[in-house]
């Protein structure tokens, strides 16, 4: 079985914790994401938010202080400095969680080199940069225990690396690739996905859900898609879907490489990396998410790198640049944005770029965009 | 990148031949790698990552068990 990031599934979940009479911070949705995501071990070897020396240092070398490969900073914020070190507060948030954090570090940072280590700019028009520069001033490190979970209207499909490791064991599997996601499916996923699944024992499709940017689709039209896309055209034996609760960070590169640790610890052995993979307008390479990889030969996870497939009229079927002959003139691109067009207008894509069942799950969801 | 003091004490010397310093040199030209200690640490994070031994997961029959039966109940399992 595949080991967990850092070499231990971290659980920090206590239901028993007496939390009256304790100071509360009031934490946002996504914030209580992270909160159990760590508790739950989705972001192992974290136990709790980072403190300054493991901040600094993933924002420098893409690291935890211990040097294990850590890329996306996972902070909690607050505007004035009320706490200290010692400190014991409870976190609360608006959909039910509570935790503890036994608070070790207070400490401010610069948020501009942040945004420029992470995003690989300081522009505020890039989504993550505007949330950064949005945060506190100061930023609150260490250890988690969760009390309460949180509800989610994605229950049925909520699962945590404890179960999958339970999950794939079970049903046999020793290779298992996984597949990020933050769009319904078109042929050319269902493309990418079935060829690394030819290599493997199963594949664990696993849609991202939190909050996106305006223009994205909704995570029930996401999820319902899938379920269609699963239920018609995948061997049952062959393929899980279940969701992870955590917002897009739109870091483009650093958060391919977290999307991939996220995986490991759910006990996949392969992560796939598409062209442009958590990108945002124009602020990375389409392959800067497949470069940064060979930064880490100790990540314990085997990025499959995949390039855009499309249908090529000539060969008469879908194909990529590898291995189609044929010049662009006979080439129909799965382009997002067009099928966003198609979808917007309320028209239903062609078939040969996506499945009716899902383009009707879409459709008859009314609105199915952010 | 951050330079502190602290930044300073992440790192440290290591004494190898100098003739296979020579030959990673060499190695090293034209590549993506700018230092030998950058390509050092690469082999030997790669080296670390495979002489790692698994663990076994600390999971009691009763924990695995409530796991399976949720599995069974949400479809997963059969």
């Amino acid at each position: 079985m595949q080991k967990p990031h850092g070499g231990k599934l971290v659980k920090r979940i206590s239901g028993n914790r007496d939390v009256g009479g304790m100071d509360t911070i009031r934490v946002s949705n996504d914030v209580a994401k992270d909160v159990e995501n760590i508790a739950h071990g989705v972001f192992s070897p974290l136990e709790g938010f980072l403190c300054r020396d493991d901040f600094e240092s993933v924002l420098s070398h893409k690291r935890l202080a211990s040097d294990v490969p850590w890329t996306i900073p996972i902070v909690l914020d607050e505007e004035e400095k009320k706490h200290g070190e010692g400190d014991e507060v409870l976190l609360e948030s608006e959909n039910g969680m509570q935790a503890i954090l036994e608070i070790e570090d207070v400490y401010n940072y610069d948020k501009k080199e942040a945004a420029r280590n992470i995003f690989g700019t300081d522009e505020e028009e890039h989504p993550g940069v505007k949330k950064l520069y949005g945060m506190g001033d100061f930023l609150l490190g260490g250890k988690i225990t969760l009390v309460r979970g949180s509800e989610s209207p994605f229950e049925k499909y909520l699962l945590y690396p404890e179960e999958t490791r339970v999950l794939f064991r079970e049903k046999g599997w020793k290779d298992i690739v996984a597949f990020q996601t933050r769009n319904p499916p078109h042929i050319g996923h269902e493309y990418v996905q079935k060829t690394a699944l030819t290599f493997v024992d199963g594949i664990f499709i696993n849609p991202l859900m939190g909050k996106k940017k305006k223009g994205d689709f909704k995570d029930d039209v996401i999820l319902d898609s899938y379920k269609a896309l699963l239920e018609h055209y995948y061997l049952k034996n062959r393929a899980v879907l279940a969701v992870l609760q955590t917002e897009m960070r739109y870091a483009g590169p650093r958060e391919a490489v977290f999307h991939a640790i996220m995986r490991k610890n759910f006990g996949c052995t392969h992560f796939i990396v598409g062209r442009d993979h958590a990108g945002v307008g124009n602020y990375y390479g389409p392959y800067d998410a497949h470069e940064i990889f060979d930064e880490f030969p100790d990540l314990g996870i085997t990025p499959l790198f995949f390039r855009s497939f499309f249908y090529c009229k000539k060969c008469g079927s879908v194909v990529n640049d590898k291995i189609c002959p044929h010049g662009e003139e006979h080439h129909i691109n799965f382009s997002g944005t067009n099928i966003r067009k198609l979808l917007k207008e309320g028209k239903r894509p062609p078939e040969s770029m996506m499945r009716a069942e899902v383009s009707e799950i879409i459709l008859e969801s009314g609105d199915p965009f952010v | 990148m951050i330079n502190t003091d602290k930044e300073d004490k992440k790192y440290t010397t290591v004494s190898i031949p100098t003739p296979l310093v020579e030959k990673i040199k060499e190695r090293i030209e034209g590549t993506g790698f700018t230092s030998v200690s950058g390509y050092v640490t690469y082999v030997l994070r790669e080296v670390m990552a495979n002489m790692d031994e698994d663990e076994e997961e600390a999971f009691s029959k009763e924990d695995e068990e409530k796991v399976k039966e949720r599995l069974r109940a949400l479809g997963y399992l059969d």
